[in-house]
């Protein structure tokens, strides 16, 4: 086994324990690791009663795994997982960032952390020293406290053991704030400022387990690879093709919040009721004014498409904020009506402060905004704030009550979908028109109407296993690119914008360098990626006690993805439902699940998914 | 190459992207692994966006090697590069602390210390910071007049000093102190 350390470590926040744990090498073959192998745990320990299993509940499993690609290939990630308090099914998150090293050269491949702990805490991982320690001085605190915490306590300890070792290196940490404490489910997983592994809701995952952070240095080396000239020479390839993109690398996504809306008018505005501006105010040009790094990336990444904000002065100042990215200057900018990029900067501050997940959270300030709008919320309901678009304070007081669940916050804490569903009952209207998400997932900040985006496809949420990813997204054919390319990337995790232009072959040439295994085109989309990709549909099916999908029914696009765009170079362009469900039924025939979206007993059975066929006929989705 | 024409590898703290693609480099070329803690170089990041390549600073007058109680340290006369002779150091830290900077840190499964040796004059660190064109470690000629002895500051004075450039005086003490 190579490429891998081998053991990962399971801990037991209900009593403490804390084991090591190995697979099976056909395990790590057929599943990889990340978000293949998060699927795989998932479905062996809470398959049989998954649809009873409360994601915020201490039955609930968090998954923090690497890859085998991970430290290797330029660029790393690390995959969060679980069962997702926002789909009910699973989602594989993936977070840039050190963790991933750190956690390998300290001897594990991954985390599998059960239970709950009874008091806050907060994991401690160095080497083979493995604690579970009190979280009490940072629990309630925001996330610049937190780090500042982390880093001097754990330096402190580290020097305490490795005496006369010299200077000591900062560990890796991925926490939560308030907003994951509180267990909502618009929580990310943090790491550095705002690298979050969003999607999914993980941070309140954390929270409900009272696990404030995992703490992690490693002081080994990376484990050894198959084949370590090729690995390197490949790795230098692809980072010199990396450092050739230079525009991408100058502007990284920071340029997005203008191009998406003037160019391809797919950039939701004021809730998704547009998708359409042309504000000079909003182009990279102006963010970059406020770039104190122009070239800021993690662990072996040759694109560094991040960039650190910092603003200097103004009523905003001292608010630091990776990028923003373009995720969210649409969601904590154009989507709330804002259109400065230093009020967009703050919000994305305070909603990192606040731990919340910028799209997910900003959703829910945009669902929000627009029931004001309409009259449906009213300033009582908001305890006085006047949720006005373009109102940077009001959204800025807002995504604090939402994190800490005070007021209405508490609702919009669940959402957009399960807000929607309970203030439709307080308001006795249907407010699911106005919420714009997939199976529970806020979409990403890509829009299908004008079919001129990078993610253009009709189906490209409706059928995707993880709802409104936009990293995960669906297209045909099947089994070239799409949902089952994204698995890949997300199991033996690797950074999709370290690997433009990379042929699959690419790919799996440089898995094989690490790994010494094989993986071909027809073994990953006719069987291992399809395996994953059953099992995540299943348990998106299944379902959890507060929500279950009906397949085909929810596997559609959001109300307002129906309406006509109302301007711009694309006004009137909507979806075609009959295109659309041509579209639906292709996907659905070619991965094999039947007219309805059920995955076919034959399938199933093709995949060694025996247990996964008995489980969808135990609940009468197969007949 | 003669004393004439020594190199000094020059940072720029504020180029540093943080891809650590330099600790990648040095220790594939010293350890033949990917592992950043027996990296000659070390990237310290006590405040996410403040990334500080921590190497030997080439002193002048080479106070560890001076401090060094078992001869283990020498300076290399091609490259003017300081020499650990892993059989004699016996990872007292002694040339840790007489180091201004702090530099010089213990192997991580090694009973010896560890310092940069400038690769015999081609600095792979130097090398990858350029091909991404980043420029945080350039190679500039040794000067005699320039005290090199007097840049070198420990990562803690460094985060400091790049801390309040970057983020400003006050939030750089609200995020480090």
């Amino acid at each position: 086994m190579r490429g891998y350390v081998g053991k990962f470590l399971e801990i037991d926040l209900s009593n403490g324990n804390i084991k090591e744990k190995k697979f099976p090498d056909k395990v790590l073959r057929d599943y990889i690791g990340g978000r293949g192998l998060a699927t795989k745990i998932l479905w062996d320990r809470l398959g049989r009663k998954w649809e009873t299993v409360d994601p915020l509940g201490p039955e609930n499993i968090l998954l923090v795994l690497t890859g085998p690609m991970t430290g290797y290939f330029p660029g790393t990630k690390v995959c969060v997982s679980g069962k997702s308090p926002q789909s009910n099914g699973v989602i594989g998150s993936t977070v840039a960032g050190e963790f991933g090293v750190d956690l390998k050269c300290a001897g594990y491949d991954g985390l599998i952390i059960v239970g709950k702990a009874e008091k806050p805490c907060y994991i401690f991982i160095c080497d083979s020293q493995v604690e579970i320690k009190d979280a009490s001085p940072i629990w309630g605190k925001k996330a610049r406290i937190t780090i500042r915490f982390l880093v001097k306590k754990s330096i402190e300890e580290i020097k305490d053991v490795r005496q006369n070792y010299g200077e000591v290196k900062e560990p890796s940490i991925l926490y939560i704030g308030p907003a994951g404490e509180n267990k909502t489910r618009v929580a990310a997983v943090v790491a550095k400022y705002a690298h979050g592994a969003g999607y999914g809701g993980y941070g309140g995952v954390m929270g409900a387990k009272n696990l404030k952070a995992i703490v992690a240095k490693g002081f080994g080396p990376l484990p050894d690879v198959y084949d370590k000239e090729k690995m390197v020479n490949l790795a230098q390839e692809f980072c010199a093709r990396a450092f050739e993109m230079e525009r991408f690398r100058r502007w990284g996504t920071g340029g997005g919040g203008y191009y998406f809306g003037a160019e391809t008018s797919s950039e939701p505005i004021r809730n998704w009721q547009k998708e359409w501006h042309d504000k000079e105010s909003y182009k990279g040009e102006e963010f970059d004014k406020h770039w104190v790094k122009k070239y800021w990336g993690d662990f072996g990444c040759p694109t560094t498409c991040l960039k650190l904000a910092v603003l200097k002065t103004g009523r905003y100042k001292g608010a630091i904020c990776d990028n923003p990215d373009y995720e969210l200057e649409a969601y904590l900018g154009t989507n709330l009506g804002i259109f400065t990029p230093e009020e967009n900067i703050n919000l994305s501050y305070v909603s990192n402060e606040l731990g919340l997940c910028g799209i997910q959270g900003g959703a829910a300030l945009g669902f929000a905004a627009e029931l004001y709008e309409r009259g449906i919320l009213t300033k009582e309901d908001l305890d006085g704030i006047e949720l006005e678009w373009g109102n940077a304070e009001a959204f800025t007081a807002l995504a604090e009550k939402i994190a800490f669940r005070h007021g209405i916050g508490d609702i919009l804490a669940e959402g957009v979908y399960r807000a929607a569903l309970k203030l439709g009952e307080m308001k006795g209207v249907d407010l699911l028109k106005y919420a714009v998400h997939e199976k529970g997932v806020a979409i990403g900040a890509h829009g299908v109407r004008s079919g001129k985006d990078f993610i253009a496809e009709n189906i490209a949420y409706a059928c995707s296993v993880q709802g409104g990813d936009h990293t995960s997204s669906a297209s045909l054919p099947l089994d070239q690119g799409g949902e089952l390319s994204s698995i890949l990337a997300d199991s033996a995790i690797y950074c999709v914008f370290a690997a433009f232009g990379l042929e699959d072959m690419e790919i799996s040439n440089f898995y094989k360098a690490v790994t010494g295994w094989k993986l071909t085109e027809k073994e990953w989309y006719k069987e291992k990626a399809l395996r994953i990709l059953h099992l995540q549909r299943a348990m998106l099916l299944l379902g959890g006690p507060d929500v279950k999908w009906k397949p085909k029914l929810d596997d559609d696009n959001p109300p307002r993805f129906w309406e006509p765009l109302p301007s711009g170079p694309y006004k009137g362009k909507t979806l075609d439902r009959k295109m659309f469900e041509a579209s639906r039924l292709e996907y659905f025939n070619a991965a094999g699940w039947n007219e309805s979206g059920v995955p076919k007993p034959e399938t199933l059975r093709r995949l060694g998914l025996g247990d996964v066929e008995a489980k969808l006929r135990e609940v009468g989705l197969i007949r | 190459m003669s004393r004439d024409d020594l190199v000094w590898i020059k940072r720029n703290y504020v180029n540093c992207s943080g891809c650590r693609r330099c600790e990648i480099a040095c220790s594939l070329y010293h350890e033949g692994k990917i592992w950043p803690e027996a990296s000659r170089v070390r990237v310290f990041m006590f405040v996410p966006g403040v990334e500080i390549p921590h190497l030997c600073f080439q002193c002048e007058d080479y106070p560890c090697v001076e401090a060094c109680p078992v001869e283990a340290l020498s300076v290399k006369s091609q490259t003017g590069a300081v020499n650990v002779d892993v059989s004699k150091c016996n990872a007292c830290g002694l040339c840790i602390m007489a180091c201004p900077g702090n530099v010089p840190h213990l192997h991580p499964e090694g009973n010896y210390i560890v310092i940069c040796d400038l690769c015999d004059g081609k600095p792979k660190c130097v090398k990858t910071c350029k091909k991404g064109k980043w420029n945080a470690l350039t190679l500039i000629p040794r000067e005699k007049e320039v005290s090199y002895n007097a840049l070198a500051k420990t990562p803690q004075e460094l985060t400091q000093e790049v801390a309040k450039q970057i983020l400003g005086e006050e939030t750089a003490k609200e995020v480090f102190g």
